[in-house]
């Protein structure tokens, strides 16, 4: 039998780490990407990656607590057996990225320091300065060259893939992609093909993320059967920079020292911020939420900045959506000590001292929870079975997916410096079931099968590329065709959502992808065409962008970072104790039946008309029984406890599967974190 | 705001107005470069990222001839991934943070683009920088450890040690060092009739190791000479420093920290590997 071979596709934290791990058992590796990896878009994470340590294990803290504040910030939509294996691996993760030589910030007795991040009581967070990303893509990226040296791993830098190489059986042997620079178009047999390929920002127009978060690999996956779960679940970050070519995360700690929220009350006064006087100044976060202010959580500021903008009109300029973000009442001394870095980020990209002139800024597409669907391996404890071919596994045998376009571990709502770690652990964890997987092989390895099944697959893309080569000079241009999708996207299937509009917008991406069908090229040439490279990303962004509204359209409640007004839960205003008993328990009672309906995963396959077809499936809460999410809601310490008294005698009477109801822990946190 | 010269800001004087912006391309290796005229609308707060955006969805020159998009490489557009290394108006620095304003303010006259002079364009704008990560396989820029089981934590570190290492660690293998470097020099070889792919490769790769390493890749030794493990191995980082190609081509002409946009201490990495290879040598002569 021919030695079996693994192609990685991305390389970010989730490709390296799994072609490291790979390399370490011995296998022959390929790693592809449209970048050199050392430039993938890991390297714009900033905060830090989540792991219990020493420190807060004494403070009462343990792996099932991690456990519980991921599920319970993701509004409870994972599986929880691959969530609790991340978190019973995450100290080993960190351990090991500290013995790679990641410069993590020291104690003064030379442990490593930790934050505090949203969403949990402890200081969990690990982190590098302000650009931990970067850090831990260069230590993975180091050992995968040295890898690379001894001849175990080939890479493939500045490749496009194109799609995978399916046998009779449907499964996967390999794929096809394309060398930017000559625009040879080859098939690569491969045993185990792995997608590591992040997020598809890009179909928002502009977002946080780098030019290559297409969501092309994830869509030409989807395009050829995989199917794509969650798609809906976009995380917006409430604080970025607006900027012509992209958004730039301003990090929440420029409010968190005092920075404050403003629009002009006067819808785009023209006058400089300074000579607005206070009494012509809107804080809307601080006169809407008095008690929290500036510092509400993520979810509420995001849309709160947003509503202000769209529906109040009250946007500072008049042709861009932004409002200020205003640091200069404080002291000059304590912002250069304290936000030095973000700051210097601001006035490197806009120019302007934030000291003196306020920031303008406004919530940017940030990260996707939704991706390709994967499967997993449940043991015994609810954790995975180490070692199955089943783990990250996506429903085309041999094709696994891994990081951000992998669907697992973050529900409706990601934690912040959780997604560095769930990057890790699946390239990490992916390796020894791959290892399985290739010891198993049902018809031989890839290379045994007939060169016909690879020059068939090569040939279909080699004629749909000089097609599109040959397109008739038309009207449609693509680059302003992405602008048109990014607007539609950005307006209606972001921050708020609305039924009406959500329709409207699956008709307009319908349009725009006929246009796009349309639409010619301005570099019909043979040698490093980016036109063509962009026209071809662009048609492959249409599917998924159906599959987030889509998605959206028929999700009719509110999870996580789904938001549909006209389906929130209700406050509970009254006074009157027995009416207060009474609404809580109905309260109660529709939080039950909703997530009886939508506790769900939202399951995409692409039609055979193109279009996606939407299914559900139900969701794996046998460790943690879903509570709800009540920070900040009026009424919550009623629904709280008529909640606990539920859970308390649901204990004493058997759990009836999904949904709410689920086999309580003795061990169950508080629901107000 | 950014001003200009004569006082009014440089929105307020091209807001409704284009500027120019010449590029110099090239069509593929070994093809002559040429100069082209692009018109681009002003508008706020754009870098050169989207002036070559917009210029990519105009694809015509200010003459109206259509063309083909002018091709370059970027990717993360927040200067930590180091791909969009261009010459802007003749200094060689990231394309995101290139602000239009501050340049139209140098130079109101417009915006000149030029590919890296010291890697072989591949096309426009588009440099191969290949032999810069070649320099980190020479000197084994990276942490030998046993394998990736759990092994329990690292060695500990002072907070002195992090915050020394830290700077150099966000090296982005950019090449803007190597741009700004005297010593540092193009080498662009062809490929011969009949020598395959990967002879091609090792003869590429043999001239890449002759030839000066580059700060960089100095200043990497030095980031896993101090780190506690790496340090087990310094020798051998140190020995590839020594030979050709090694610190000793340094002319100390120190525009290499001059220019390196995460400011880097490059000269003092310099320093410290000369001092650790004269040590080196001293030592294996005893050794002999």
């Amino acid at each position: 039998m021919a030695k079996p071979k693994v192609m990685i596709i991305g390389g970010g934290l989730a490709g390296l780490s799994a072609t490291m791990k790979l390399a370490e058992l011995g296998l022959d590796v390929d790693l592809m990407s449209l970048v050199p990896v050392k430039r993938s878009h890991s390297v714009c994470a900033q905060g830090g990656i989540n792991a219990v340590n020493n420190m807060t294990r004494q403070e009462g803290d343990d792996e099932w607590l991690h456990l519980d504040d991921t599920v319970y910030g993701g509004d409870f939509l994972q599986h929880q057996p691959p969530v609790k294996e991340m978190a019973y691996w995450a100290p080993k993760v960190v351990d090991l990225m500290d013995r790679l030589g990641v410069t993590f910030n020291r104690t003064q007795e030379g442990f490593l320091d930790n934050r505090r991040f949203g969403g949990t009581l402890y200081k969990r967070t690990a982190f590098a300065g302000a650009t931990t990303g970067q850090q831990l893509l260069y230590a993975l990226d180091e050992q995968v060259r040295r890898h690379e040296q001894s001849g175990r791993v080939t890479k493939y830098e500045y490749w496009d893939f194109l799609g995978p190489v399916l046998d009779d059986q449907g499964a996967c042997r390999g794929c096809v992609a394309q060398d930017l620079v000559t625009m040879e178009i080859r098939a690569f047999p491969a045993d185990a093909l792995i997608l590591g390929t992040g997020g598809c920002g890009l179909i928002f127009g502009r977002s946080t993320m780098s030019m290559v978060c297409t969501g092309s690999a994830a869509s030409r996956a989807f395009q050829a059967g995989a199917k794509y779960a969650n798609g809906e679940f976009v995380q917006v970050h409430p604080t970025a920079i607006p900027g012509a070519d992209k958004l730039r995360l301003m990090s929440e700690s420029a409010r968190g020292e005092g920075g404050r929220v403003w629009v002009p009350r006067k819808p785009q006064d023209p006058r400089q911020p300074r000579d607005i006087p206070e009494s012509e100044r809107y804080y809307f976060l601080e006169e809407r939420y008095p008690e929290y202010g500036n510092l509400v959580p993520r979810d509420i500021a995001t849309r709160e900045i947003f509503n202000v903008c769209t529906k109040e009109g009250l946007s500072v300029e008049p042709g861009r959506l932004c409002v200020y973000l205003d640091l200069t009442h404080l002291p000059r001394e304590l912002l250069d000590r304290k936000l030095g870095g973000i700051l210097e980020i601001y006035e490197k990209f806009q120019g302007v001292d934030p000291r003196d002139v306020p920031m303008k800024i406004f919530p940017a597409v940030h990260y996707f929870m939704g991706g390709l669907w994967a499967d997993y391996e449940r043991s015994a404890d609810g954790g995975l079975v180490a070692g199955s071919p089943r783990n990250q596994q996506t429903n085309i045998p041999g094709m696994y997916a891994i990081g951000e376009c992998d669907y697992q571990y973050h529900g409706g709502n990601r934690l912040g410096a959780n997604s560095l770690l769930s990057c890790i652990f699946t390239g990490l964890f992916v390796a020894p079931g791959i290892e399985t997987w290739l010891n198993s092989l049902p018809h031989g390895t890839a290379a045994e099968q007939p060169s016909s099944l690879f020059e068939q697959a090569r040939r279909q893309k080699q004629q749909q590329h000089e097609a599109l080569l040959a397109r008739d000079r038309g009207t449609e241009n693509p680059y302003l065709i992405h602008q048109e999708l990014g607007d539609v996207m950005t307006r209606n299937v972001t921050v708020v959502r609305r039924n009406d509009q959500l329709r409207e917008a699956y008709e307009q991406i319908c349009q725009l992808e006929q246009r796009a069908a349309r639409a010619s090229l301005s570099d019909t040439g043979q040698w490093t065409n980016q036109n063509v490279v962009f026209t071809k990303a662009l048609m492959d962004m249409f599917p998924l962008a159906k599959v987030v509204t889509k998605g959206a359209l028929l999700r009719d409640e509110c999870r996580g970072a789904h938001f549909k007004p006209e389906f929130a839960m209700p406050p509970i205003h009254t006074e009157d104790p027995i009416e207060r008993r009474r609404e809580a328990e109905a309260w109660c009672d529709r939080f039950e039946a909703n997530n009886k309906k939508w506790l769900k995963s939202t399951i995409a396959v692409y039609g055979k008309d193109g279009e996606p077809q939407i299914s559900y499936e139900d969701v794996d809460t046998s460790l943690i029984p879903p509570r709800p999410r009540l920070y900040g809601l009026v009424g919550a310490e009623i629904i709280e406890q008529v909640w606990k008294e539920r859970a308390a005698a649901r204990e004493t009477s058997p759990s009836d599967g999904n949904g709410a109801a689920g086999e309580p822990r003795s061990q169950t946190a508080s629901t107000a974190h | 705001m950014i001003a200009s010269t004569n006082g009014t800001s440089i929105a307020e004087r091209f807001t409704g107005k284009n500027f120019d912006v010449r590029v110099l391309r090239q069509d593929g290796p070994g093809r002559p470069s040429y100069w082209e005229r692009h018109r681009v609308a002003y508008e706020r707060d754009m870098n050169v990222i989207s002036v070559l955006q917009r210029i990519a969805a105009q694809s015509q020159t200010s003459d109206g001839a259509p063309v083909s998009p002018v091709v370059w490489d970027s990717n993360c557009l927040e200067e930590v991934c180091g791909a969009c290394t261009m010459v802007v108006n003749g200094k060689v620095q990231q394309a995101c943070t290139a602000l239009v304003d501050r340049l139209l303010s140098e130079n109101p006259e417009g915006i000149e683009l030029r590919p890296m002079t010291k890697f072989p364009v591949i096309r426009d704008l588009f440099v191969d920088r290949r032999r810069v990560f070649n320099a980190l396989k020479k000197v084994k820029a990276w942490i030998p450890v046993d394998g990736y089981y759990d092994m329990g934590p690292g060695p500990r570190q002072s907070q002195a040690a992090q915050e020394e290492r830290y700077p150099l660690s966000q090296c982005m293998s950019c090449g803007c060092c190597l741009e700004a470097c005297p010593q540092y020099s193009k080498i662009e070889l062809t490929r011969r009739e009949r020598e395959s792919a990967a002879a091609f490769d090792l003869r590429q790769q043999a001239a890449w190791n002759q030839a000066f390493i580059g700060a960089h890749a100095i200043s990497q030794v030095v980031l896993f000479n101090e780190h506690p493990t790496g340090k087990m191995n310094a020798g051998e980082r140190i020995e590839a420093l020594t030979s050709s190609g090694g610190v000793q081509v340094c002319g100390n002409a120190q525009n290499c920290v001059a220019v390196c946009p995460k400011e880097i201490p490059l000269t003092t990495s310099i320093a410290k590997a000369g001092r650790a290879v004269t040590v080196y040598k001293i030592a294996n002569f005893f050794k002999r």
